[in-house]
């Protein structure tokens, strides 16, 4: 489902966050209409001055449960690594991640996933939004939700950041029918974005021209025919120029030496650390991916050098999150598209395995320290707490503060915020 | 083991004549495998965790249990009296090689992670480790007490091998990097470069490849490293296996060599013989295959289509016998003579 413009709101007009991550291209988007509004109104009033965040680490191509936070050592499924203790009695993690294990009561699991898909791109569709892709309708990304409902219009950063480990992302269609203001700014490999400083060629004083001018040609085109559209070009330009004063929050070099040693000395590290840095300078939500997990080919060795890296960063998030407190108010999720299979392969792999999975939650609104969910002693079925992409979206929404069952009129269709299939699970929310 | 031991047999090995002579059969997939330096046995290590001796003579099989995960390495001193294992939980096993049933003499915890390779020297008083911790170690063989630490690699370190005289060891790295270190000083003696089959693929995120396996030819001439080029897709196993032949001497590359057709899949195993040809072993999406080389040629002579991928190989005393470790659990020895007529 394309987002279709009709309300007449200004808050669809652009995709401020396409042109912030360019701002050299200007104005030529095309502007339309379009707005989705709740059809009761009090969520959106009673979460505005709430300043929820998140961070969702994605593990891209779908990291092993076994060689996270399942693992099955001893069995014929559980591959070359032992299980270690953590935080939490009773509670075992796979031994790749030793940092993360002195965190567990920070931490809990969900063990008993069960998407039934095992394509990436439905995987990360299903991932992202709650619910399975259909032809012909897309819902919008957790990112675009989180952006729209719990960001703040006067903040000048993008509600939505994702970091991504090279250049580039998606298409800026993941805000759906909530508009391109709320698809997702992307920093690839963590760099700040494009044109975010004044050219060379113009000094401070012919940049203030130029606005000026700017400023004055747009009073007096919209003293004559005011729009939406034209009101909405005027705030991006003038957010735009606050982000360029804002620059400096994008330069991971500005934390301390200390603090880039401790995350690592590799690319997933430092992007963690500007998602420390992103989140405590109101960012609503980010999203840093870490690539690649997709090993059908070497399973082990990849999951050893990949894991390595991110029990590094994510254990030094987590830390300082909570040592900041900032945990309190951020939902960290730690997921993929779906997890590896039990049986290793002749290459010494891992295939797609949407059948009895894991991924890790961690603060607002979740308790901590909880297991839900159980697989097999193989884990090659989900024995107990079974869940499903729609019941993790409700639990984040709920995490958050956001009501899953509240109905949005889109176009005059109405669409529940969460799939309605789904339903949060009530063990994990605090 | 000295993996390049002197031919003993009157024969000489003729690779276009190899043929199976061994099947032995485990019901796990096999990791790797070694002849005995008697050439009574032959052990194979398993994704169950054991270790597994089959006796030549008779096919019996013995289970040595003990390791808790996979074990990677096996090795044995020369005098055939015992079997050092290594693996996943980067533990050091002693094991009396030749007992009836036998357990572990001795347990050292020799690396934090795991041991990928094992090597004794000629003496027999030596054994020296490598692992994913970038170290390389010494060992005392009589009661397992460290000897040194070798630090130097920056990334895992895959295989370690004794130069025949014993003055120096060498070993490799995930970035192909190759160093021989003096074991008068315990220094580096030099570095050697066998980058060609190493790759960072920066779109996955990932360090590939490096030098899985090493053999030293036996007169000293040339040093061969094994593992692949041209990963185009390591997460998806689109590679080529291939050797890195150095000049010992000169540590300059004499050949980058390869199979003549488009074979996909990694070199597990390499040894030079003693007949001035080197023999590989490769598995991976296009099977499993016994490549054989001239040192100085860039494609084979002559391969064998194996039953099913192979993990690794050795090469029996005698030097007429190849056996190859298997995903499916076999492990296949090949003759390399003219087979018995019926």
């Amino acid at each position: 489902m394309k987002c279709s413009y009709a309300c007449g709101s200004d808050d669809h007009l652009l995709s401020r966050r396409r042109f912030l991550g360019g701002l050299a291209a200007g104005v030529g988007v095309a502007s339309q209409f379009g707005f989705s509004k709740f059809v009761q109104p009090s969520i959106a009033t009673e979460l505005q001055n709430q300043a929820k965040q998140i961070l969702v680490i994605w593990l891209a191509g779908g990291a092993s449960q076994l060689e996270t936070w399942d693992p099955k050592p001893g069995t014929e499924t559980g591959g070359p690594f032992r299980s270690i203790d953590t935080s939490v009695p009773g509670t075992r993690i796979s031994e790749l991640l030793p940092k993360t294990a002195r965190l567990m009561h920070h931490i809990s699991l969900v063990r008993g996933i069960n998407t039934k898909e095992n394509d990436h791109a439905k995987g990360q569709y299903m991932m992202h939004t709650g619910r399975p892709e259909m032809p012909g309708v897309a819902h919008p990304h957790f990112g675009s939700m989180a952006a729209k409902y719990l960001g703040s219009e006067a903040n000048p950063l993008p509600g939505y950041i994702h970091i991504t480990p090279g250049g580039g992302g998606r298409t800026g269609t993941e805000s759906a029918y909530l508009g391109p203001k709320y698809a997702a700014l992307y920093l690839g490999n963590g760099q700040p974005p494009s044109h975010t400083t004044r050219p060379g060629l113009v000094d401070e004083k012919g940049e203030t021209l130029r606005h000026d001018l700017r400023r004055r040609m747009n009073d007096r085109f919209a003293s004559r025919r005011r729009t939406a559209e034209t009101e909405a070009y005027t705030t991006t330009y003038e957010q735009a120029l606050q982000l360029m004063t804002r620059r400096e929050v994008f330069d991971v070099t500005k934390e301390s030496v200390q603090d880039q040693e401790r995350y690592g000395n590799h690319d997933f590290g430092r992007h963690c650390l500007l998602a420390r840095r992103l989140l405590e300078s109101g960012v609503t939500y980010v999203q840093v991916s870490h690539s690649n997990y997709d090993t059908h080919n070497e399973n082990f060795t990849f999951h050893l050098e990949q894991v390595g890296e991110f029990d590094q960063g994510y254990s030094n998030l987590i830390d300082d999150l909570a040592a900041r407190g900032l945990l309190k108010h951020t939902l960290v999720v730690v997921m993929s598209e779906f997890g590896r299979t039990p049986q290793i392969n002749y290459l010494y792999g891992r295939d797609h395995w949407g059948t009895a999975w894991s991924i890790a939650l961690a603060g607002c609104g979740i308790k901590s320290g909880i297991v839900h969910g159980r697989t097999n002693a193989k884990g090659t079925e989900v024995t107990d707490g079974e869940v499903n992409a729609g019941h993790l979206y409700h639990t984040y929404l709920r995490a958050v503060g956001l009501n899953p069952t509240e109905d949005l009129d889109v176009d005059g269709r109405i669409i529940q915020l969460g799939d309605p299939a789904g339903a949060a699970i009530k063990e994990l929310l605090a | 083991m000295n993996p390049n031991p002197p031919a003993t047999s009157s024969r000489t090995a003729k690779p276009e004549q190899s043929h199976l002579v061994h099947d032995l059969v485990h019901e796990k997939p096999l990791i790797t495998c070694r002849f005995d330096p008697k050439g009574r046995f032959v052990f194979a290590a398993s994704e169950d965790s054991n270790i597994l001796r089959w006796d030549l003579a008779s096919k019996a099989k013995t289970v040595l249990k003990g390791h808790e995960t996979w074990p990677f390495a096996l090795e044995m001193t020369p005098d055939g009296a015992t079997l050092f294992s290594g693996g996943s939980e980067g533990t050091l096993f002693w094991w009396p090689l030749d007992a009836k049933s036998p357990t572990p003499q001795r347990r050292v915890d020799a690396h934090s992670g795991w041991i990928n390779a094992i090597a004794v020297n000629a003496a027999g008083n030596l054994v020296a480790t490598c692992g994913n911790d970038r170290s390389v170690r010494l060992w005392s063989v009589t009661d397992g007490s460290p000897v040194a630490q070798l630090p130097g690699h920056e990334k895992p370190v895959y295989r370690v091998l004794f130069e025949p005289s014993g003055r120096y060891l060498i070993s490799a790295d995930l970035q192909g990097r190759i160093i021989q270190w003096d074991l008068a000083t315990y220094k580096e003696a030099r570095r050697l470069d066998a980058s060609k089959l190493a790759i960072y693929f920066a779109s996955q995120g990932v360090d590939y490849g490096g030098v899985r396996d090493l053999s030293l030819s036996a007169d000293g001439a040339y040093l061969v490293g094994c593992g692949l080029i041209e990963a185009s897709n390591p997460l998806g196993a689109v590679s080529n296996p291939a050797n890195v032949v150095l000049d010992w001497k000169e540590g300059k590359l004499l050949q980058l060599q390869r199979p003549k057709e488009d074979i996909k899949g990694v070199a597990w195993g390499v040894r030079c013989h003693a007949s001035d040809f080197i023999v590989m072993v490769s598995g991976g999406t296009s099977g499993g295959f016994l490549w054989f080389f001239k040192p100085n040629q860039t494609n084979e002579f002559f391969k064998v289509t194996l039953g099913n991928t192979g993990r690794a190989l050795d090469l029996s005393p005698d030097q007429l016998h190849v056996a190859t470790a298997h995903h499916d659990g076999h492990l296949r020895v090949y003759g390399m003579y003219e087979k018995a007529k019926a």
